[in-house]
């Protein structure tokens, strides 16, 4: 009878060593090249939006010839990465990139981190008002700019005529108010003299409301022009909407030449319209450079060939120089405009 | 083969087996400072884990013990903030989670009610009560009593969280096993109503082992906020089950009546070893969360086995079933 009760143990252990045996390859033996060591620690497992970020980290770190992994709570909870980081100090990495989940949990632990010689670069998710505890960051978009390419997108989608109207999130939501002040800013170039934004309507980010608030303006103006929708659950919404009505260019019901949906969403969302035609071309920055650039970034540091400082610069043979911010920020690149020809490229 | 039946024999095998296998995953993992380092981040779940273990002695459950602390750390870092000075908001903030702790063993006793339903309910009351005071935002801690963790123990490379923890364990071991109050609340988990009339004061015990749960959350609470600098109404969200995880996994009979001190902290010190080793490795959270899983059922399978084995092979005793809310108590005595 003993024996069964040590069997079962036996049994266990061989659990323990089959299930660990599996990613054994990404732990490098300590005697291997001196590849540089390079680690992510996403949110949480599972979020396409940081698999997409991870495509560009690989490249990079393949690239320069980086040992690259990726390793992440099965929660989305600042106090689960924290163990992680520690490992990772132990594991020796050289460079460790990280969506923060928390702008002031984590500064002991990468203050822990930097003392032992470990670059710390945060990607997408910053230490908001704690920057002192992390070398750089890797931002997803310069904000100031997303007002002015999306007017840009939808004059050219509309040879820069016509009236337009905005269906965004929620009145008093942060982003997109910066984004529609910096649209009215843009409009006043002579370029667009011809656009003229006639209603700016909001769908609280619920499909519901959007779904009306975008029939509304399709019954209030029929000659609408264009409909610029900064946030994705309008713009799935609202195409949804405009595919029905059949009023996109070349639809059942579009007058003149019809009208160009256009705004900001990931890819997606958006695939079936595109593909369809009731969505021409839409926007949204790039997840694949944020992981691109942060690992360049990351070895830059790490080797000393940069100090990152305010207004200094940072360049790459694919994305060019790109300034540091105040806070030391870098931008992840200008929008990304999907159309039918790049969409499924993409898949976030 | 009497050692067959201690429900701590299992936890401690596989805290062996867990030394070897983090050996052979990782060439990382047998750096004893880094293990003594990486183990104080549960002392939080272990000092939960100790309360716990009493009330899960005594024949409750206690749910609300990770918002317990979750609200203590609010408030000791409100307290700070305001200018108390340390050792007063610190008292304060042990004497609310024995408060806290307190109001659940009232209602519990007083009103004959589940300890389910009742800290089901408190879990959800002292989680809100710490947004209310903390709202999304953290609060700062000083930073003079921030980094607890990177405190060494007068020489030794013993982080200071962990000696707490190790001082606790030891109280927690010497109440249970040396006092009167342990050997009630060992009678009142077994058999509450044949205790009572034997003139086990069930009503007391109940709200000591609430009261002493709650204290632990607080020390828990205080510990949080040193380490990661800041408090948060989120500190330890879901952390109960991690907690009441570790008592079970350390022999403990949730219908109460069996259970130790030393069993809990094999089994925290157990899945500590199992998730450092496997982190160094880079397995993802998932495959960790698995292991632990299947340990448990496992566990508690072969401990269960153990223990007829051992009845079955001791002389002159026959193999009896188990009454459900009896468990033997020959380990205790």
């Amino acid at each position: 009878m003993k024996r069964s009760t040590s069997l079962l143990l036996v049994l266990l252990l061989a659990l323990l060593a089959g299930c660990n045996r599996e990613p054994a390859s990404t732990a490098a033996g300590p005697n291997g090249v001196a590849k540089l060591k390079i680690v992510y620690i996403p949110k949480n497992t599972g979020n396409p939006y940081f698999t997409e970020v991870g495509r560009g980290y690989e490249d990079a770190a393949k690239e320069i010839g980086a040992d690259f992994a990726t390793t992440a709570p099965d929660k989305a909870d600042a106090s689960l990465q924290i163990p992680i980081v520690k490992e990772q100090i132990q594991r020796g990495v050289d460079v460790i990139l990280i969506s923060a989940d928390s702008a002031d949990a984590l500064d002991q632990v990468l203050d822990e981190a930097r003392s032992k010689g470990i670059t710390v670069v945060t990607v997408d998710a910053d230490l908001v008002g704690n920057e002192s505890h992390r070398d750089a960051a890797v931002l997803p978009a310069d904000f100031d700019t997303i007002g002015s390419s999306q007017v840009e997108l939808l004059g050219k989608l509309t040879d820069y005529q016509g009236d337009f109207a905005i269906l965004s999130a929620k009145r008093d939501a942060p982003n997109q108010n910066v984004w529609i002040a910096k649209m009215q800013e843009a409009l006043k170039d002579p370029k667009y003299a011809k656009m003229k934004l006639v209603d700016i309507v909001y769908g609280d980010d619920d499909p519901q409301k959007s779904t009306t608030e975008c029939e509304g303006l399709l019954a209030k103006y029929p000659n609408l022009r264009g409909i610029i929708s900064p946030t994705s659950v309008g713009l799935a919404q609202s195409a949804e909407v405009v595919d029905r009505a059949g009023v996109y260019p070349g639809g059942a019901h579009a007058v003149g030449k019809g009208l160009q949906l256009t705004g900001l969403s990931t890819p997606n969302q958006l695939k079936e319209f595109v593909s369809k035609g009731s969505v021409t071309a839409f926007q949204l920055w790039a997840p694949y450079n944020e992981g691109y650039l942060a690992v360049y970034l990351g070895q830059a540091i790490h080797d000393k060939k940069i100090t990152p400082a305010p207004g200094g610069t940072f360049e790459t043979k694919k994305f060019g120089v790109m300034k540091f911010s105040p806070k030391l920020e870098i931008v992840g690149g200008p929008l990304v405009t999907f159309d039918k020809s790049n969409i499924d490229k993409y898949n976030f | 083969m009497k050692w067959l039946a201690r429900r701590e024999t299992v936890p401690a095998a596989l805290v062996i087996l867990a030394f070897i296998a983090g050996f052979i995953e990782s060439p990382y993992f047998l750096d004893f400072r880094y293990l003594l380092d990486a183990s104080s981040l549960y002392v939080e779940t272990g000092l939960l884990a100790l309360g716990m273990t009493l009330v899960i002695i005594s024949g409750q459950i206690d749910l609300s013990v990770a918002s317990g602390m979750a609200l203590c750390a609010c408030v000791a870092a409100k307290l700070l903030s305001l200018g108390w000075p340390t050792p007063l908001a610190l008292a304060a903030t042990i004497a609310l989670g024995a408060l806290l702790g307190c109001f659940n063993g009232l209602l519990i006793s007083g009103l004959g009610l589940s300890s389910v339903v009742v800290t089901l309910g408190t879990m959800a009351a002292y989680r809100g009560a710490a947004q209310v005071l903390a709202g999304a935002d953290s609060i700062k801690f000083p930073a003079n009593l921030t980094g607890i963790d990177n405190v060494k123990t007068l020489g030794t490379p013993v982080p200071v969280p962990l000696t707490i923890l190790m001082f606790a364990a030891i109280v927690v071991g010497l109440v249970l096993h040396r006092t009167v109050l342990g050997r009630w609340i060992y009678a009142t988990g077994t058999n509450a109503r044949a205790s009572f009339f034997s003139g086990v004061p069930t009503a007391k015990v109940t709200v000591s082992v609430f009261a002493i749960s709650g204290m632990l959350s607080a020390v828990a609470g205080l510990l949080i906020d040193s380490r990661l600098g800041v408090a948060r109404y989120d500190h330890g969200q879901g952390l109960e089950v991690d907690v009441i995880t570790a008592v079970v996994l350390g022999g403990a009979s949730i219908f109460g009546g069996s259970g130790s001190a030393l069993g809990s902290m094999l089994a925290l010190l157990l899945v500590a070893l199992i998730r450092i080793g496997m982190g160094l490795a880079n397995v993802t959270a998932e495959y960790q969360l698995a292991v632990v899983g299947t340990l448990l059922v496992v566990t508690v399978m072969v401990g269960n086995l153990g223990e007829k084995i051992a009845a079955s092979k001791s002389r002159g005793r026959p193999l009896a079933p188990e009454p459900p809310r009896n468990s033997p108590q020959e380990s205790h005595t």
